[in-house]
C-alpha cells in the first residue's frame, strides 16, 4: 500500500532533501531511465521530460506530514524545497519499502550535485535515448533552442549518464 | 492535387450534441476515421467506471476524439487563418493529431494501464508508426507525416503553438471533454463559454495566449473543470468501481501467474500475464471484451475473483470511509491484520485510493513549473500568467487538493455468520 509514495520519500530523504521541483522531477525520471523502480508516468514537457503523477503525490506527501515543503522567494521566481519528515521516515519504514541500494545512493547524491540546467539536458538526452547519438543531440538543439547548450556541455552529459549506468551495471 | 489537399466532393457532417456539427471536408480527415484502429475508439469508454454513478456516461473516445478535431478545425479555419503568426502549412498534421490523440487508450484504460503497467501515450505512438491502417492512411500524404503526427501527440515538435492547441492547460482536449461529459452525465457544471473562448485565443510565438478581454470566459472554464473534478471526476462511488476493476486485473494476473486452471481461458489476456503481447493484442481487446470475461468469470471457482466480478457487473460496489493515512497509519495495519483474521483477503478487499492515483489534473499558475501557465495578452501587448489578473483563478489555483478513501465491502462484515465479534471490532474501526 502506498509503495509509490513511500518510494519518493525514501528518495528525498536519501538526498537528503532536494531543492527546486524542476530538479527533483528531473532526478527521479534519470532514476526511473537508469531501471530504478519508479512507476511515475512522465510526458515531455516544456522543461523536458515531466510527471504530472509525481507533482500529485509530492502534493500529498506534504498534507500527510511525511514531506515538508519550503517556499524560497527568489525575487523574480519562487523556489521549494522537499525535505522528508520524521513522520515521512516512520512511513518508508511502515510501509517496508527496501533499503536503497548503493548504486541508487550514489546516483542520488550525483545528481543532487548537479544544476538543474544541466539534469534538464541529462533527462532531455534520456527521452530520446532510442534514437542515434547525433540525433538525441539534434533533439536538444531543436527542443531546447533557448538554452542554447553547449558542445562540451552535451559532453559531459553523456559522460555522466555513462558514469550512472557503469556504476547501476557494477551492482 | 496532392493527397494531402485533396476535399470530398460534398461536405460530409456528423451530427454532435456538444458541437452540433462536425465538418469534415478533407479526404485525410475521412479516411482516418474510416480506420480499424479509430473505429474501436467507438468501443472504449471517455469515462471508464463513471457510468455506474451517472448512468448517462456511456459516451466513447470515438465521440471525444471527433469533438477535439472540430475544436482544432475552427480555432485554425476561423480565427488563426490569415494571421501572420499562424502558419498555414501546419493546418492538416495539427488536425491529424486532434483527432487521434487518444488513439492508444485502451478498455477501462486507467486500471488497465495501472495494473498491466502500460502507457496509453507509448500505444498512441505505436499505433501511428506501426504496421496500422493509420499509418497507411498518413503514410500517403508524405513519408515523413506519421512521424510528425506522433511528435505533435508526443509534445516534441517543434511548433510548440501547434502542441498548444492539443496539450496545454486552455486546449481542444480538455474543452471539448469538459463540456461532453458534463452534457453525457447530466450535470451543470461543465459548461461555459467556448465560443467566446475560440474568439480570443491568438497565435503567438511558441505559444496560444488568451486576449485579455477574454478573461472572465477562461475563469468560468477553470472553475468548470475545478468543479467537474470534484463532481464527476473524483466522485467517490465511481473510484468504487474503478477499485474493483483494478483488483479483478490483479487477481486474473496473480490466478495466472499461480497456474490456476480458469474454466474458459482467457485468451485476450495472455499476453498481458506474461509479457509477450503484441500491438495487435492490444488492439484487439476492449471493453465489450473485458464485460464478457467478467461476465464468465463470475462462475469462476477461484471465489475471489467471482465474487469481485459479481460486484462489477452487478454493481455491488465498495464501501468508503475518509481515511487520514498520516494518523492513521496504525489503524491500517490493525485492519489489514483483523481482515486476516476475519478470512477476508485484505489485498482485495482493503483498498487505500488516493486522488492522485486518478489521471486528472487541476490548473496550475506555473510557478517553477513543468507547464506553460493559460497567459493573457494585456491591451499594451504584455503577456501575463492568469492566476495574477483573476482573483477568481488564484484564488482555487496553487491549493493543495487531496482526497483519501478506504474502500472495503461493508456486506462482508455485515452479513450473517461466522466471526460476527471479529467483523463487529472491524466495522467499530471503519467508523
Amino acid at each position: 500500500m502506498l509503495e509509490e509514495h513511500a518510494k519518493v520519500v525514501q528518495f528525498i530523504g536519501v538526498a537528503d532533501g532536494i531543492t527546486g521541483r524542476k530538479k527533483l522531477q528531473k532526478m527521479v525520471y534519470i532514476a526511473k531511465k537508469l531501471q530504478y523502480a519508479y512507476k511515475e508516468k512522465y510526458e515531455f514537457h516544456i522543461y523536458g521530460p515531466y510527471s504530472e503523477e509525481l507533482t500529485l503525490r509530492i502534493e500529498e506527501l506534504c498534507n500527510m506530514g511525511f514531506l515538508q515543503e519550503e517556499r524560497q522567494d527568489k525575487g523574480s521566481y519562487v523556489q521549494y524545497k522537499y525535505q522528508m519528515t520524521d513522520a515521512g521516515e516512520h512511513f518508508t519504514q511502515m510501509a517496508r519499502v527496501e533499503e536503497a541500494e548503493p548504486s541508487l545512493v550514489s546516483c542520488i547524491n550525483l545528481m543532487k550535485e548537479k544544476s538543474s540546467r544541466f539534469l534538464e539536458l541529462v533527462s532531455t538526452l534520456l527521452y530520446f535515448d532510442h534514437l542515434p547519438k547525433d540525433d538525441q543531440i539534434e533533439k536538444v538543439h531543436v527542443l531546447k533552442g533557448k538554452l542554447k547548450f553547449t558542445a562540451d556541455e552535451i559532453d559531459e552529459a553523456f559522460t555522466f549518464v555513462m558514469n550512472l549506468m557503469n556504476q547501476r551495471a557494477v551492482q | 492535387m496532392s493527397y494531402a489537399t485533396q476535399k470530398l466532393a460534398e461536405e460530409k457532417v456528423f451530427k454532435d450534441p456538444v458541437h452540433r456539427y462536425i465538418h469534415v471536408r478533407d479526404q485525410v480527415i475521412w479516411d482516418l476515421i474510416g480506420t480499424r484502429e479509430f473505429q474501436r475508439l467507438r468501443r472504449i469508454k471517455q469515462l471508464g467506471t463513471t457510468y455506474l454513478v451517472f448512468h448517462g456516461a456511456e459516451h466513447s473516445r470515438f465521440n471525444h476524439s471527433l469533438g477535439v478535431y472540430e475544436i482544432v478545425r475552427r480555432i485554425i479555419d476561423d480565427v488563426f487563418v490569415g494571421r501572420p503568426e499562424w502558419d498555414e502549412s501546419e493546418r492538416l498534421v495539427v488536425l491529424c493529431a486532434a483527432l487521434l490523440h487518444d488513439l492508444g487508450h485502451g478498455p477501462f484504460s486507467h486500471a488497465f494501464e495501472n495494473v498491466f503497467d502500460l502507457d496509453h501515450e507509448e500505444f498512441t505512438q505505436k499505433i501511428l508508426l506501426g504496421e496500422t491502417e493509420v499509418n497507411e492512411v498518413l503514410s500517403r500524404v508524405s513519408k515523413n507525416f506519421p512521424q510528425k503526427v506522433a511528435d505533435v501527440i508526443g509534445k516534441i515538435y517543434p511548433n510548440k503553438q501547434v502542441v498548444s492547441l492539443i496539450s496545454s492547460q486552455i486546449d481542444a482536449d480538455r474543452m471539448d471533454y469538459l463540456q461532453r461529459d458534463a452534457y453525457f452525465t447530466g450535470v451543470s457544471y461543465g459548461h461555459f463559454d467556448m465560443e467566446r473562448i475560440l474568439r480570443v485565443m491568438r497565435p503567438r510565438e511558441d505559444q496560444v495566449v488568451i486576449k485579455s478581454s477574454g478573461m472572465h470566459a477562461v475563469e468560468d472554464y477553470i472553475m468548470s473543470r475545478y468543479q467537474m473534478y470534484w463532481q464527476v471526476y473524483f466522485h467517490p462511488v465511481s473510484r468504487s468501481a474503478e477499485v474493483i476493476l483494478t483488483k479483478i486485473l490483479h487477481r486474473a494476473k496473480a490466478l495466472s501467474e499461480e497456474g490456476y486452471d480458469f474454466e474458459t481461458q482467457p485468451t485476450h489476456f495472455k499476453g498481458f500475464f506474461d509479457g509477450t503481447f503484441t500491438l495487435k493484442d492490444y488492439l484487439a481487446l476492449d471493453e465489450g471484451v473485458l464485460l464478457t470475461y467478467f461476465q464468465i468469470w463470475m462462475s469462476e471457482k477461484d471465489l475471489i475473483l467471482a465474487d469481485l466480478c459479481d460486484r462489477f457487473v452487478n454493481r455491488k460496489l465498495f464501501q468508503y470511509i475518509e481515511f487520514d493515512l498520516a494518523k492513521d497509519y496504525m489503524k491500517m495495519k490493525e485492519l489489514e491484520e483483523l481482515f486476516k483474521k476475519a478470512g477476508i483477503d485484505p489485498t482485495y478487499y482493503l483498498v487505500f485510493d488516493s486522488s492522485s492515483d486518478l489521471p486528472y489534473d487541476f490548473y496550475r499558475p506555473g510557478e517553477e513549473e513543468e507547464r506553460i501557465p493559460i497567459h493573457l495578452q494585456m491591451p499594451n501587448g504584455e503577456i501575463h500568467e492568469l492566476s495574477r489578473e483573476s482573483d477568481i483563478v488564484e484564488a482555487i489555483s496553487g491549493k493543495r487538493r487531496t482526497d483519501h478513501k478506504l474502500y472495503f465491502p461493508e456486506d462482508f462484515l455485515t452479513a450473517d455468520g461466522k466471526k460476527k465479534a471479529l467483523k463487529k471490532q472491524i466495522l467499530e474501526l471503519l467508523k
